[in-house]
């Protein structure tokens, strides 16, 4: 056999193996019980008998982070439910995927203020943005489709090395601490 | 209840406690009564306890900042919602105070005060006198970032306490 026919080969064997384990991971994506705000009740929409979209899709929530791979970020995150989210995200086993769903999640929507983690991907790694505020349970399954064509071409942003920090919006305060205590 | 009665628990208090009642006004249906601080504990246990008000509800506590082109002194004024179940009518009332200025807490009188109070420390900064537990309540206990709702808190970017804890990637 030839090198460029060999060549040929390991690629298709690779090729094969992406385009299957591709196909398993996308048809079955269980996402993690994890609702944060007003989005979580669009999202539970678009779960319930309405829509029918995780049953449709083969998804199937888990009360755990250790037995889901996908994580629907749906809601306003705060300052201080960002480490926590953080956590959750390190306790899913790879691989595994993050939606971040509506305006808040996507870019702290209308609440840049001293409490709001201004997008959910300056802590973790996001696959898809969904906007919307909420997003009604259409768009979200838009948001998942698109999610399992990424999966299907074996595309995952936790692969991707972080995005260097904005210096206009992550910058550090600190003459916000005006009065005395 | 009409407006004249709201005025008639004005009045009342005006007879009772001459000397507690700074201001009172109504607008909009809704009276408002402006006390000295020094007063505000015992106004509070004779609008609950006497049969003519029963205020037996504190829905609120919050504060006002009259800062920057709204500046007025003193700075801050501490406002209480009051509502009475049995009567079913409202009341609000105010104590003007400057920065730093300790309020007396009525945490004693209505059991919600407790957690309304420390509410308005967090947000606000005041300082409420005699509260048992004033510590912050919806803020993280070691923020250091100031009082958020304070009118020259600045907006925007993130403040000590995220840098410290926030695992920004």
């Amino acid at each position: 056999m030839s090198d460029r026919l060999k060549k040929a080969d390991e690629n298709l064997v690779e090729t094969a193996r992406t385009a299957i384990f591709g196909w398993a991971r996308k048809s079955s994506l269980w996402p993690m019980t994890f609702g944060l705000a007003c989005c979580a009740i669009e999202m539970m929409a678009a779960s319930a008998a309405r829509f029918d979209i995780m049953e449709r899709s083969g998804m199937l929530f888990r009360a755990s982070p250790r037995q889901s791979d996908l994580m629907i970020v749906s809601g306003s995150v705060t300052l201080k439910m960002a480490p926590v989210l953080r956590r959750l995200y390190d306790q899913m086993p790879d691989p595994k995927w993050v939606i971040s769903m509506g305006s808040c999640a996507s870019a702290g929507g209308p609440y840049p203020t001293y409490s709001h983690l201004q997008g959910v991907d300056k802590v973790v790694p996001v696959d898809v943005y969904v906007p919307g505020c909420p997003p009604v349970p259409e768009a979200l399954f838009y948001g998942i489709l698109e999610l399992q064509r990424l999966i299907q071409q074996g595309q995952r942003q936790s692969d991707q090395e972080a995005p260097e920090k904005d210096p206009v919006l992550d910058r550090t305060l600190t003459s916000s601490a005006g009065p005395p205590r | 209840m009409s407006d004249d009665q709201l005025s008639a628990v004005a009045t009342r208090l005006q007879e009772a406690m001459p000397d507690a009642v700074l201001e009172s006004g109504v607008y909009m249906g809704e009276t408002t009564i402006v006390l000295a601080a020094d007063w505000l504990v015992d106004v509070c246990v004779f609008l609950r306890d006497d049969p003519a008000t029963r205020f037996d509800y504190l829905v609120d506590v919050t504060a006002i900042d009259w800062f920057a082109h709204h500046a007025r002194e003193p700075r801050f004024d501490v406002v209480y919602h009051l509502r009475s179940i049995p009567l079913g009518h409202v009341l609000r009332l105010k104590v003007r105070v400057a920065d730093l200025e300790p309020v007396p807490t009525v945490s004693g009188v209505w059991r919600l005060g407790d957690w309304a109070e420390r509410e308005t420390y967090d947000m606000f900064g005041i300082k409420f006198e005699g509260h048992p537990d004033l510590r912050r309540i919806l803020l993280p206990e070691d923020w250091e970032d100031g009082f958020p709702l304070r009118k020259d808190f600045a907006i925007g970017g993130y403040g000590i306490w995220a840098a410290d804890n926030v695992p920004f990637r």
